[in-house]
C-alpha cells in the first residue's frame, strides 16, 4: 500500500483529501504545517506528499526546498495542492522540485490522474 | 423537486427525438440535477411547469435548451489515457508511413463535447513537431449540442477543467491564462475545427477520415440507432482508416462493417472493400 502525507493547515481540506486518498487505497498521514511535515518525513518517508502553499510556522515552499536540500531529490514525490493558481506560482513550485500541481478546487478524478502521472497510483 | 414518470417520459422522448440518445430508466435520476440550473435561469418553479411550457409549444427555443441540459457532456483531457498512448505509439507512426506521399491526416472526434479530446489529439502532434513538419493535420470535433461546440471552439477552460487529465508541465506549455480561465495556445488551436453534427446523419465533410474516435457516445443510443451510427462511422473512414471506441464498447453484434484490428487492440477496421458499396444507409 502506498503512503501519502497530507500537509495542510485546514482540517476540512485534510479530511476531504484523506477520504479521496483512502478510496484510492493510500495509507494516509497528516501534518498541519511544513515543520510538522519535515518531522514526519524524517520519521518515515512517504511515497508522496500532498502539499498546501500557505501555512503557519513553515510554508509549503519552505518545506519543499528544505526537503530537496536534504538529499531527497526524487523521493518523495511532491504534489502541490493549493489556491495559488497563477503561472508564476506554478513555475516557482516546479523549479523548487515539485512533481505535480493541483489547483483547488479539485475532484477525485483530477487527483487520481495527477498521482498516476507521478507514478504512485 | 419530484420527477414523475410522465414528466421523465416526456423529457426522454424529447431527447431521443432531437438527438437519438436514450434516457434509460437507470439514467433518469439525472433529470433533476440536469435541468435545475435551466429552471432557475428561466424562473420556472417546477418540472411540471416546464413540461407544460414544452407541451404547449409556447417557447420553441426552450426545448433546445432542455435537450442541451440533458446531454451528458462529461469529458477531460486524455480521458482513459491508454487510447492516446495507442495512437501515439502505433496508429500515428503507421499513418506517418502510409500517408508519407500526401502528408495529410484527417481525424474526426465524433461526440467531442467541450473539446478536450480534440485538443488532446492536437497535443500529440504539437509535441512531435519534427515528425509532423510539413504535414496538413485536420482534426474535426463534432457534437450534437451547439452549446458545447461553441465552448470547444473557444478553446477556453475553467481552472477546474484544464487540470483534469493534464500534467502540470503539459498544462502550462499548451494553455495560457486568460480572463475566462485558460485558453489553448495558437499552435494547439490551428489544426482543429468544430461543427454541430448528429452521428445519425451522413458524416461531415470531407469524409475519408484516417482515424475516427467515437468514445462513450454510442452507449446512449438504442440498438437500432447504434447500428445506423456504426454504418455512418464506417462510411466516414478511409479504406485503411481506423475507428476507436470507448472502453467497454465494441462492434460485436452491432455491425458487420467493422471488426477489431488483430494487430492493434483498441482499433476497428473496415471489413470489406468500402468502395464496393458506398451508398448512404437508410435512416431508421
Amino acid at each position: 500500500m502506498k503512503t501519502c502525507l497530507i500537509v495542510d493547515d485546514s482540517k476540512v481540506i485534510r479530511k476531504v483529501a484523506r477520504h479521496i486518498l483512502e478510496t484510492l487505497e493510500f495509507q494516509v498521514d497528516e501534518a498541519g504545517d511544513g515543520r510538522e511535515a519535515l518531522t514526519r518525513c524524517e520519521a518515515s518517508m512517504p511515497d508522496v506528499v500532498l502539499l498546501d502553499w500557505n501555512m503557519p510556522v513553515m510554508s509549503g515552499m519552505e518545506f519543499l526546498k528544505l526537503l530537496r536540500q536534504r538529499g531527497h531529490a526524487d523521493q518523495p514525490k511532491v504534489v502541490f495542492c493549493t489556491t495559488e493558481n497563477d503561472m508564476a506560482h506554478i513555475r516557482a513550485a516546479l523549479e523548487a522540485g515539485a512533481d505535480e500541481y493541483v489547483m483547488k478546487p479539485f475532484d477525485r478524478e483530477t487527483l487520481h490522474i495527477k498521482l498516476q502521472l507521478v507514478g504512485v497510483a | 423537486m419530484q420527477v414523475s414518470d410522465s414528466s421523465s417520459r416526456i423529457l426522454a422522448g424529447l431527447l431521443e427525438a432531437r438527438t437519438g440518445q436514450q434516457l434509460t430508466m437507470n439514467r433518469r435520476w439525472r433529470i433533476e440535477t440536469a435541468v435545475a440550473g435551466l429552471l432557475r435561469e428561466r424562473g420556472i418553479a417546477t418540472l411540471d411547469e416546464l413540461i407544460t411550457i414544452l407541451v404547449m409549444g409556447r417557447e420553441p427555443a426552450l426545448a433546445n435548451h432542455v435537450v442541451e441540459a440533458l446531454l451528458n457532456n462529461e469529458t477531460y483531457f486524455f480521458r482513459d489515457r491508454q487510447p492516446f498512448d495507442l495512437l501515439a505509439a502505433q496508429a500515428l507512426p503507421a499513418l506517418a508511413i502510409a500517408r508519407a506521399d500526401k502528408k495529410r491526416l484527417r481525424i474526426w472526434s465524433a461526440g467531442c463535447s467541450t473539446g478536450q479530446e480534440v485538443y488532446s489529439l492536437s497535443m500529440l502532434f504539437a509535441e512531435n513537431p519534427m515528425q509532423w513538419a510539413g504535414w496538413t493535420i485536420d482534426i474535426l470535433g463534432t457534437d450534437v449540442s451547439s452549446a458545447v461546440v461553441d465552448r470547444a471552439r473557444s478553446g477556453t477552460y475553467t481552472q477546474f477543467e484544464v487540470q483534469r487529465g493534464l500534467g502540470i508541465t503539459q498544462m502550462i506549455r499548451w494553455f495560457e491564462e486568460c480572463d475566462a480561465g485558460w485558453r489553448a495556445v495558437e499552435p494547439l488551436r490551428k489544426p482543429v475545427r468544430f461543427q454541430v453534427h448528429n452521428l445519425l446523419e451522413p458524416p461531415p465533410h470531407p469524409g475519408q477520415f484516417d482515424i475516427v474516435l467515437c468514445r462513450n457516445v454510442l452507449l446512449y443510443l438504442s440498438a437500432e440507432k447504434r447500428t445506423l451510427a456504426f454504418e455512418r462511422l464506417a462510411s466516414a473512414l478511409a479504406p485503411d482508416g481506423a475507428l476507436m471506441l470507448g472502453a467497454g464498447e465494441t462492434v460485436i453484434g452491432q455491425t458487420k462493417k467493422l471488426a477489431a484490428d488483430r494487430d492493434c487492440r483498441g482499433l476497428y477496421r473496415l471489413t470489406e472493400d468500402p468502395n464496393a458499396d458506398r451508398r448512404e444507409p437508410r435512416v431508421a
